[in-house]
């Protein structure tokens, strides 16, 4: 029986990951294909919002993976910072594009959806400024790597950048919240208490879509991963000339 | 670590730079924000608080590079690192800043809050807002600076590190200032504000070491 952290080992994360992809990818493009098929086509209007509704099957999986995609971002770098495992560092740095890329996609459709609802393409709400906050921490994580040539010294300083950004991230969102009081409806789906506010008819669609976007975060992250781990490989042989 | 502290005072007053550049700096965008936005005292006085923050925040990330950036290029920060535990030289470097920015931006906010029709009863919170939330800024600062001393011209990059970890402290101090400005209660974000400082105060040294470390190696 293996460590569990022999995984990390570049050689086995590629045999490992290249044995996996292919089902993530199924389960992905699968899920989330289903989720919105059955979402926009199968379900009906909401009686108050009428066919905007459907926009929450992209919307809300978008949010939680944006949220769960920086959440990763601070395992990797405590991982990186404790371990050294120079896998981990790079799964850190192939998250943070599609985290972004996830958190616009968040922010443009609550626009589109706000528009007709709201009436505003933006409202500076807690909620929706928390997201703003959390694609520029995105931004500047990015541009930390992209930044710094040495590749050891790139993955300890955006780690470092990570942890702190974390706690900062966590304080803005509160912070936010006693400056202005919110637009934004709570949670749909709150996990602690139970209470759904969505029906089962828009509920199963929208988790069939949740559980698809997490998927594909994951097989589209590894990618990512797998590509950087070949790169250092060729600069590497490079090196050797 | 007293030594360093003064020496680092002397540095910043004597040599051309980021002293006065700093204060200069916060007095032109008060003075520009009138262009800006109109002459009328009614606007003015509403913007002011968060105005002066905004300025204040931009002064601060100004001198900001040159934190740790001279001292890593010449090896003065590796001879300090050998005789110093790393974090008492950032956290010595840290208040030296702050002395020379966040401390005199907090006495220079209220008498250039005058231009912005700040209103007298607001000056004792903003000056409160500025001395106390400024430290943050500093230490908060510091870790960024940390972070892009192996970067050449890091400035750009700088601004975008530390901005974002600003936020909390600029809504905290803001909402002081403009609470105080419009004669409303402003102790609870006051306490709220001072509490990010002193954590800032406490916590930020240790970050920023870990990171000189990784850049010193």
């Amino acid at each position: 029986m293996r460590s569990l952290w022999e995984y990390a080992n570049p050689r086995l994360f590629m045999n490992w990951t290249g044995k996996a992809l292919p089902w993530l990818w199924v389960l992905g493009l699968g899920l989330t294909g289903l989720g919105l098929v059955w979402g926009f086509f199968f379900t009906g209007d909401d009686f108050r919002m009428g066919s905007t509704v459907k926009i929450i099957y992209i919307h809300v999986p978008a949010a939680l993976m944006a949220i769960n995609g920086y959440f990763l971002m601070f395992v990797a770098a405590l991982i990186w910072l404790i371990r050294r495992q120079p896998v981990t560092a790079l799964v850190g740095r192939a998250a943070a594009p599609v985290g972004l890329t996830m958190t616009v996609i968040g922010l443009v459709t609550g626009a589109i959806w706000g528009q007709p609802m709201w009436g505003t393409w933006w409202a500076w709400d807690p909620r929706l400024t928390s997201f703003l906050v959390l694609a520029l921490f995105y931004l500047g994580y990015i541009a930390l790597w992209e930044a710094i040539s040495d590749p050891e010294l790139a993955a300890d300083l955006t780690s470092m950048l990570a942890i702190v950004g974390s706690v900062f991230a966590v304080l803005s969102r509160y912070a936010a919240r006693f400056w202005n009081q919110g637009l934004h409806q709570g949670t749909s789906v709150p996990v602690a208490t139970g209470n759904r506010t969505v029906d089962d008819v828009f509920f199963i669609p929208l988790a069939i879509s949740m559980v698809g976007f997490f998927f594909l975060f994951v097989a589209i992250t590894l990618v990512r991963a797998r590509t950087e781990v070949r790169a250092r490989r060729v600069k590497v042989l490079e090196a050797k000339g | 670590m007293i030594a360093l502290l003064l020496r680092d005072l002397r540095l910043a007053i004597r040599t051309g730079g980021g002293f006065g550049l700093g204060l200069a700096f916060f007095a032109v965008i008060v003075i520009m924000t009138p262009f800006a936005v109109g002459p009328s005292p009614a606007e003015l006085s509403a913007l002011a608080p968060g105005i002066l923050w905004l300025a204040a925040l931009l002064a601060v990330l100004l001198t900001l590079d040159r934190l740790f950036a001279l001292d890593a290029e010449d090896g003065t920060l590796e001879q300090l690192a050998l005789t110093l535990p790393l974090e008492a030289v950032i956290f010595a470097k840290s208040l030296s800043h702050w002395l020379t920015t966040g401390a005199v931006l907090a006495l220079l906010g209220p008498l250039l809050g005058i231009l912005l029709s700040l209103p007298v009863s607001g000056m004792l919170p903003l000056f409160l807002a500025l001395l106390l939330g400024t430290p943050a800024l500093s230490f908060i600062g510091a870790f960024g600076a940390s972070l892009t001393v192996a970067v050449k011209r890091g400035g750009l990059l700088l601004s975008l590190l530390v901005l974002p970890l600003y936020i909390p402290t600029l809504i905290f101090g803001a909402s002081v200032a403009s609470r105080g400005a419009a004669g409303l209660d402003y102790t609870q974000p006051l306490a709220l504000l001072s509490a990010l400082s002193l954590g800032c105060v406490a916590a930020m040294p240790f970050a920023a070491a870990a990171a000189l470390r990784a850049s010193l190696r």
